[in-house]
């Protein structure tokens, strides 16, 4: 059954600038989804749609059954707390400890005073430090933020977003700035919450190989387009250069491949 | 090659005619305000000598000491209240005021005008205007510190909060926080460093300010400079001046030393 499903989605910026065309596509539970496409080919849109940090200007999206695009604020909020999400640049409040930064995740689903203030249940911190613990963070756990490695960064990021247990995570190039070690350990993290959790994840990438290798499932887009959906086994080098828009041999892939 | 020497050819004359522009500044406001360069360097020993003689700090200022002191500690606590106070208001009015965290573009270019115009009328003009509607006393100084202090620490704080906060305002959205909870755990401790190293440098500002301000409004260690002074009694005028001194530098290495602390 489909837990996200967008149909006939749309969206400019500026009246000029198709960042949605036409969008249509539907993420199962438990799928782990990429999307791949070139710098301004609207992956970054799309994702932000789906918690609604962007709003789209017609069609419908709807999550979990629930059709998100006209929510009012409070129905808003609480959608969003069933959706975690990872940024590239982490994100983290980086005078915070690392503890306080995974119990944000928890902030959607408390009052607006104990939030604001930064009360929160010994089970809430407990939970926090678990999850610190499956990360291999547990020592992290009172350090600052800006202690913190870029590897050690988004294991924060990916900590918070588990924090709010949610039903989906969106990624948004969530290895673009860390080195390849540190990447693969952040993906295979999110491989893990995707099959021991069930955690369903929808994850923008730059590195084709790393889509291929990580995800059940890609979907392509040009401009704005969707122009491939369909398993990793059947994305061949002229679906690629399809959906980079480029010709032959002008891909960083096709150096690999030689 | 041509390209290049022009340039430098360019970059030479531009220099040379700011350098007469400003020789030509000087020579005509000296004429037209008959201001002798000349006696004016000349009058600077006797200064000295006149200053070595009458402002040094006689019996009678010593026992002045305690009102001194007391005046003195008045004008720095109301100095570091009205900067808090401000601040406070100043951190409010800044979140509607900020492009990151503003509800109603409007409210917030309202908003940045108005910190304008605060920050632009010197806190001495307040204090000129409040006379008349409150009379010499503390109050009318504290608005007059606050009104300027209020605009300036309003603009710095838009500032720092449009540059430090857009990504974990996106972040903390994205959790399903509230407005007050993104500004409590996100804004405040991203932006604190900015807060506090303003609100010190404010502080400082303030202390200068409010000695002159007393000398208007007739309170605080202004008004005991100008009483003295006055009075031509020039050895407590010389304790006063000597005491300030000492404030100011003490407050600046304070202040220092808790910037180096907290960042």
């Amino acid at each position: 059954m489909a837990l996200l499903e967008f149909k006939n989605v749309n969206k400019m910026y500026n009246g000029e600038t198709r960042a949605l065309n036409d969008v249509n596509f539907s993420v199962n539970r438990g799928e782990f989804v990429s999307i791949i496409g070139a710098s301004g080919a609207g992956k970054s849109t799309l994702l932000r749609s789906v918690n609604r940090l962007i709003d789209v200007d017609t069609g419908e999206i709807l999550f979990d059954g629930k059709e998100i695009t006209k929510l009012n604020k409070k129905d808003l909020r609480s959608v969003r707390t069933q959706v975690g999400m990872i940024f590239q640049h982490y994100n983290l409040v980086n005078r915070l400890s690392v503890l306080e930064n995974v119990l944000h995740g928890r902030l959607g689903q408390k009052s607006v005073f104990s939030g604001a203030i930064g009360k929160y249940t010994e089970d809430e911190k407990q939970e926090a430090f678990e999850i610190l613990k499956l990360l291999g963070l547990a020592e992290q756990a009172y350090k600052r933020c800006d202690e913190l490695s870029g590897g050690q960064k988004q294991r924060v990021g990916i900590a918070r977003a588990i924090m709010q247990r949610p039903k989906l995570i969106l990624c948004d190039e969530p290895i673009a700035s860390l080195d390849p070690s540190s990447a693969k350990v952040i993906m295979d993290h999110l491989k893990e919450i995707n099959q021991k959790m069930q955690i369903t994840c929808l994850v923008n990438l730059h590195q084709v190989d790393v889509a291929k290798n990580y995800s059940e499932r890609i979907i392509g887009v040009n401009a704005g387009r969707i122009v491939y959906d369909g398993s990793p086994e059947n994305l061949t080098r002229q679906e690629i250069h399809r959906i980079y828009g480029s010709k032959t041999g002008d891909l960083i892939t096709d150096m690999e491949e030689k | 090659m041509e390209n290049q020497k022009d340039l430098f050819r360019k970059k030479r004359k531009n220099q040379t005619m700011i350098l007469l522009v400003i020789l030509a500044l000087f020579f005509i406001s000296s004429l037209l305000s008959n201001f002798n360069p000349v006696d004016g360097v000349k009058s600077v020993p006797k200064a000295v000598v006149w200053m070595a003689s009458n402002l040094i700090p006689d019996a009678k200022a010593f026992q002045r000491l305690p009102k001194i002191a007391k005046q003195l500690s008045d004008t720095i606590l109301l100095s570091v209240a009205v900067t808090v106070i401000a601040g406070i208001f100043a951190f409010g009015f800044s979140l509607y005021g900020s492009r990151t965290t503003r509800t109603n573009p409007t409210v917030s270019k309202c908003i940045r005008m108005v910190a304008a115009f605060f920050r632009n009328v010197p806190d001495v003009v307040w204090a000129m205007l409040f006379l008349f509607s409150f009379g010499q006393n503390m109050v009318t100084g504290f608005l007059a510190l606050f009104f300027t202090t209020f605009g300036l620490l309003t603009r710095a704080f838009i500032e720092t909060i449009d540059e430090v906060s857009s990504d974990c305002i996106e972040t903390l959205e994205a959790t399903g926080a509230t407005f007050l909870q993104i500004v409590f755990q996100g804004i405040f401790p991203t932006s604190i460093e900015g807060i506090i190293t303003w609100i010190l440098y404010m502080i400082e500002t303030n202390i200068r300010s409010s000695t002159l301000i007393g000398i208007l409004t007739a309170t605080g260690i202004g008004y005991q400079f100008d009483l003295y002074y006055k009075r031509l009694e020039f050895g407590s005028v010389g304790l006063v001046v000597i005491l300030i001194v000492i404030v100011v530098v003490l407050i600046e290495t304070i202040s220092n030393q808790i910037r180096r602390a907290i960042l």
